[in-house]
């Protein structure tokens, strides 16, 4: 995974609540059995309308999506976040992610920053004003900044250790493999097991 | 000794701890229990491949095939090329890995969340993953089961464990009697339209309270899978006598001095008098009404008696703008009452209501009656095993006879990944658990319904409980 820690780019305003990963890439798209590639998949169904916010010219090389509450709701489906990846998105900001998603984004480099719902007002508001416009995420202060507008996100300290160093989440469990040794030793005889199969 | 009072979720929590973390990294969990399907697993092999790893537990893993397979012709090869890649993906990293799976044919196949607890593998106080939402489901045995992403089946399939950050807990209290024609699945729907799609993010929800107890183990299933839909990590319900004997003599449950073994462990779950919940919330069973989705997603939700609400009366601007989006989506109007729309098609089926019991329940409903005129009813069991008990007790029948279409088990038009769709602008009554926008094929509208509701409005063509048939047949 590639280190993170600051970048400036421009900026789309998703002015949805509710955005389920069924909308940010439909089931049909999840057949792939590659991990990239899927750009064309993401909001799939939203972007055959000319006036969906991705189809404006001026937010054509958006690397930043600022959405509403409850982003990423549903499916389990890691695919939402190649999709907005491979499009070329490295930071999703909203007021309020569902769990799954927000573990996904952490897996693969995405940042997904909460912020509160009066600063999505006023980052929708300022890029609305000014469409195409630029956004600094700076992962270090934790501060999404578009000119003198500086706004504070949050995301959980070992995730952004994680990402600033752009470690692998395996490898740091292999780590402690004595202590999964040693807990396996001790597991009781009852547990499930799948193998052999029994009738 | 003095015991700090915990909950059922912190003691399973608690029960699976390999590591500590420290200075705020996750804790380390073993997992007892890892599902994998098709769809959410390629890439996890792949990245195995890349990395030059092994599944570290072959025997505490199990494929099926489930989302993506034809529920017709199951004999033949999949037509859909894409379709049969992903299959035949799963096929070779199971064979290459070691791992048991049952293959579309087999008398053990089916929707994964059906085919686990079936064979015994969901057990009380066990930890379960899979890369699907729905896992929470087994949490029915009260086992904390969780949906992951492809990453995380990659790191479960490497290590057998899985960094996870603490979790808050909530007691959903839903005490009564539930009226006749209220089902867990109304139950469900009521906590999530209460508390919202994000209102238990965070969470491990709790069911708890004299109406959960006296559900059965496949109702509690229904509850526990839709946990996801209120943005909760997990859903539980503490093992009781019912669980034992569900589980008592099940190809993989515990045998002879591990039975005994394993009951006394588990008779040890149970949340402790005393423990604190980070969050309560409370429902009244007795006045429970059927309920009845009217939106594109399943917190947009009334009881089936109720109108289409006006947005205009929704205090939260961003509800107000979802629920204005989702009536025009809907092609709804406010004020409409729920009964007086009409439906085209009704989806029985998926891993929340496909079980031997949602197809009897449906079966009693329908047994004798005519189905609405140009209505299109498609009847989906969730496991192989389910689709031969149902034809051992003539369900099938009553279904065939009714008009509906009898398929074999998959996850079907819940998700519409296989040729089970809904055509644009059509509109469906589904016991499925997800009304999105083009969930169940492009433009298609949906309505989350219990398997009462979905049998009733396929009888009368539109949102019917079974109390509308009794009033027809004594207005006739």
């Amino acid at each position: 995974m590639q280190k993170f820690t600051t970048f400036s780019a421009v900026v789309a305003p998703l002015r949805r609540s509710n955005v389920d990963t069924d909308q940010i890439i439909p089931a049909f798209y999840l057949k792939r059995i590659t991990k990239t590639g899927f750009e064309d998949a993401l909001f799939a169904s939203w972007r055959n309308d000319p006036d969906f916010v991705l189809n404006q010219p001026a937010y054509k090389n958006a690397e930043v999506l600022i959405a509403g509450p409850d982003f990423g709701t549903g499916s389990s489906r890691e695919h939402a976040v190649w999709a907005l990846r491979d499009y070329g998105f490295k930071a999703v900001l909203s007021a309020k992610f569902a769990d799954i998603f927000r573990g996904n984004a952490g897996k693969q480099g995405l940042v997904a920053g909460q912020i509160t719902e009066a600063d999505t007002e006023a980052l929708w508001a300022a890029i609305e004003a000014n469409p195409g416009v630029s956004i600094t995420i700076d992962l270090e202060a934790k501060t999404a900044s578009i000119g003198a507008l500086v706004v504070p996100f949050e995301i959980d300290e070992y995730t952004r250790w994680r990402l600033i160093e752009g470690l692998d989440d395996i490898g740091l469990t292999l780590r402690d493999e004595q202590s999964i040794t040693d807990f396996e030793a001790k597991r009781e005889s009852w547990r499930p097991k799948t193998l052999p199969a029994r009738p | 000794m003095l015991t700090n009072p915990l909950t059922l979720a912190e003691k399973v929590w608690n029960d699976h701890l390999v590591v500590k973390g420290q200075d705020g990294a996750p804790d380390l969990l073993y997992i007892d229990l890892h599902l994998v399907h098709e769809v959410t697993s390629p890439q996890a092999f792949d990245g195995l491949r890349m990395a030059g790893r092994k599944v570290r537990r072959p025997d505490l893993t199990i494929a099926t095939e489930d989302h993506n397979t034809p529920t017709l012709d199951i004999d033949k090869p999949i037509a859909d090329v894409t379709s049969r890649t992903q299959i035949e993906a799963l096929r070779k990293n199971a064979a290459e890995f070691g791992i048991r799976i049952h293959s579309l044919g087999d008398i053990e196949q089916g929707i994964v969340h059906v085919v686990g607890p079936q064979l015994g593998l969901t057990m009380p106080g066990i930890t379960v993953v899979c890369g699907d939402s729905h896992t929470s489901t087994h949490g029915a045995f009260g086992a904390l089961a969780m949906g992951i992403g492809t990453s995380e089946v990659e790191h479960v399939l490497a290590t057998q464990t899985l960094p996870l950050t603490p979790f808050k807990t909530m007691a959903i209290n839903v005490d009564g009697h539930l009226r006749p024609g209220v089902t867990a699945k109304d139950i469900i729907l009521a906590v999530i339209a209460k508390i919202g799609t994000g209102g238990g993010q965070g969470y491990v929800l709790e069911y708890r309270g004299s109406a959960i107890e006296a559900l059965s183990i496949e109702a509690r299933m229904t509850i526990c899978n839709m946990s996801i839909e209120a943005g909760a990590r997990a859903g539980m319900v503490a093992p009781d006598e019912k669980t034992f004997e569900y589980l008592l003599g099940r190809p993989h449950s515990p045998q002879g001095a591990h039975w005994d073994a394993a009951v006394a462990y588990w008779r040890t779950l149970p949340t402790d008098a005393g423990a604190k919940f980070d969050a309560e919330v409370f429902l009244d069973a007795n006045t429970l009404d059927p309920f009845v989705t009217w939106g594109t997603n399943p917190g947009q939700g009334v009881s089936l008696n109720d109108r289409v609400p006006d947005p205009e009366t929704i205090s939260d601007p961003n509800e107000r703008a979802a629920a204005e989006r989702a009536l025009e989506y809907m092609d709804l109007r406010a004020g409409t009452k729920l009964k007086d729309i009409k439906v085209d098609t009704v989806f029985l089926g998926s891993c929340t209501n496909s079980r031997i019991e949602d197809l009897r329940a449906a079966a009693e409903i329908i047994k004798g009656q005519t189905k609405a005129d140009g209505l299109r009813m498609l009847v989906v069991p969730g496991s192989a095993r389910v689709r031969l008990q149902a034809e051992a007790e003539g369900l099938d029948q009553i279904f065939k006879d009714f008009g509906a279409e009898w398929r074999f088990a998959g996850c079907s038009m819940c998700l519409g990944m296989n040729p089970d769709q809904l055509a644009p602008g059509e509109r469906a009554a589904s016991t499925s658990n997800r009304n999105f926008e083009g969930r169940q094929g492009k433009g298609a509208r949906t309505h989350l319904v219990s398997p009462l509701v979905a049998a009733a409005t396929a009888i009368r063509g539109t949102l019917s409980a079974p109390a509308d048939l009794i009033a027809d047949a004594e207005a006739n």
